[in-house]
């Protein structure tokens, strides 16, 4: 197949660029990529005690750290994709474009995740100095592995606020319900949470909830474990809440 | 045919929007949707440009059905959505090659296309200025501009000069005279005066319903003028 005749490519190509630019042309993308940085470089160094453990890693200092920031900082980032349009009136204009509606939802979801991709590759001073400070014997396979799956967990956070945000015209309505649901699924897998649930449906059950939660399946990518099950987990929780957006988005069709 | 629809119906919650409108529309042909507000026409319009999913009956465009082949049909039509939404931040340019390219044309297709629709809607100097900063008339044509850009023999023009001076209503409508000499055009206002001045017919709609089609000098000479038939027509809900 010869992907440059597949019509809704071009289609999904310009609507990512448009977004994309519409990031950068607004303050927004600045100010959520400068409080993204300011935020985790405060939780690294002063909650995470990044000079006191006087070690080569940044899982505990660092990415620890990122399904909490993530789950407020993304849809902030992603709030604004569906319900903006809605309320400008300009979703009019996309739905009556001759493009398939998973072009729409794919370009729109693709350039917020580029906006977070952008801001974790802005974390680089940090990888530099754990190198520095190790004299170059940081283990720089196993930070690369927690990066990815940092940049995988955070497609999850950007496709849950992108089903918020097509459900209302409202983007601090999409905000909030997309910080609710980031909270839920990731503090399923807090020990805190399963202990309450052991109380009483039992232990067994308990794990298989929490094996359910964003945090289990980031804690063996930010010890720079490659877990394929928890890929086909992000995976999965991508397509699911990208094809929950595309009905949403369709449901407006019916009036 | 250009257009072809029948016993259109469409409902939101209890209200019935439309309720079985249909008509026919060939080249040379500008229609004016006439109708109080509420009447129906956005909703009709919404359907005819594949954004609403009609609840009952049949639109086609070219022979194609909407319903069936949603986007053969939307390659063909040309729309401008009721207020013209924009996007602010980015220059007619920008805008107009954003949807060039997500209607499938080629970069270079797509430039040219702008160039074209650009001249067309007489856009002039303020293609490269913020579409936030531009007058509404301006904004009007970038929207026109937009639903020219592929070229479309069938355009469906939602109150394409409301809120606009008297000058860059007869700007716009020069332009839908233009256009109107070799495409079908459709558009709604409530100016009675524009439906004598550019349109070839007018079809009056009331409660969801076609209560008149006819030419408006006809519908004129039948009720003494446009604005008595207009008011004979539709429910008057403002009568005192």
């Amino acid at each position: 197949m010869n992907l440059k005749k597949q019509p809704g490519l071009k289609s999904m190509l310009a609507i990512y660029r448009r977004e994309l630019l519409s990031y950068v042309t607004t303050p927004t993308a600045y100010v959520f990529v400068a409080v993204f940085l300011f935020a985790i470089g405060l939780f690294t160094f002063q909650v995470g005690g990044f000079f006191e453990r006087r070690q080569a890693e940044l899982t505990y200092s660092f990415f620890s750290f990122h399904p909490w920031i993530f789950m407020v900082f993304l849809p902030a980032v992603s709030m604004r994709l569906w319900a903006e349009e809605a309320r400008s009136g300009a979703i009019e204009l996309l739905l009556t474009l001759p493009a398939p509606t998973w072009a729409l939802v794919l370009g729109k979801y693709l350039a917020a995740w580029t906006v977070a991709a952008v801001a974790l590759v802005l974390t680089f001073p940090l990888w530099i100095t754990v190198n520095v400070l190790s004299n170059w014997h940081a283990d720089n396979a196993a930070i690369f592995t927690a990066y990815i799956g940092s940049l995988l967990m955070a497609g999850a956070y950007l496709a849950i606020g992108s089903a918020m945000s097509a459900l209302t015209p409202a983007q601090i309505v999409a905000f909030v319900l997309a910080v609710l649901i980031s909270f839920l699924l990731t503090a399923l897998g807090l020990p805190l949470v399963s202990d309450f649930f052991s109380g009483f449906v039992g232990g067994g059950v308990a794990e298989a909830i929490s094996r359910f939660s964003i945090l289990y399946h980031f804690d063996a990518a930010q010890r720079g474990v490659v877990e394929f099950r928890s890929v086909f987990y992000f995976l999965s929780l991508i397509a699911l809440c990208l094809g929950f957006t595309a009905l949403a988005v369709d449901a407006r069709r019916g009036g | 045919m250009l257009l072809q629809v029948d016993g259109l119906r469409k409902s939101f919650g209890r209200r019935v929007a439309v309720d079985g409108v249909g008509f026919s529309l060939d080249v040379g042909e500008i229609v004016g949707f006439l109708g109080p507000n509420g009447a129906g026409k956005t909703t009709t319009m919404r359907m005819i440009a594949g954004y609403l999913e009609p609840d009952d009956g049949e639109v086609k465009v070219f022979n194609i059905d909407v319903a069936q082949e949603r986007r053969r049909a939307q390659e063909r039509v040309g729309y401008l959505p009721e207020g013209a939404p924009l996007y602010g931040e980015m220059t007619p340019w920008m805008f107009l090659r954003f949807v060039a390219e997500a209607r499938g044309m080629t970069r270079e297709g797509a430039r040219h296309a702008v160039r074209r629709a650009a001249q067309d809607a007489r856009l002039g100097d303020t293609i490269d200025q913020p579409i936030d900063t531009l007058s509404k008339g301006y904004r009007r044509r970038v929207g026109l501009a937009a639903a020219l850009l592929h070229d479309p023999l069938l355009l469906i023009l939602d109150e394409p000069t409301d809120g606009l001076d008297p000058n860059q209503r007869g700007a716009v409508r020069d332009l839908i005279k233009r256009l109107g000499e070799d495409r079908g055009l459709i558009i709604s206002t409530h100016s009675l005066e524009e439906v004598e001045a550019v349109c070839t017919r007018a079809i009056v709609i009331d409660n969801g319903r076609v209560v008149a089609d006819d030419t408006p000098k006809a519908l004129a000479e039948k009720h003494g003028s446009l604005e008595a038939a207009f008011r004979k027509l539709t429910r008057g809900e403002e009568r005192v």
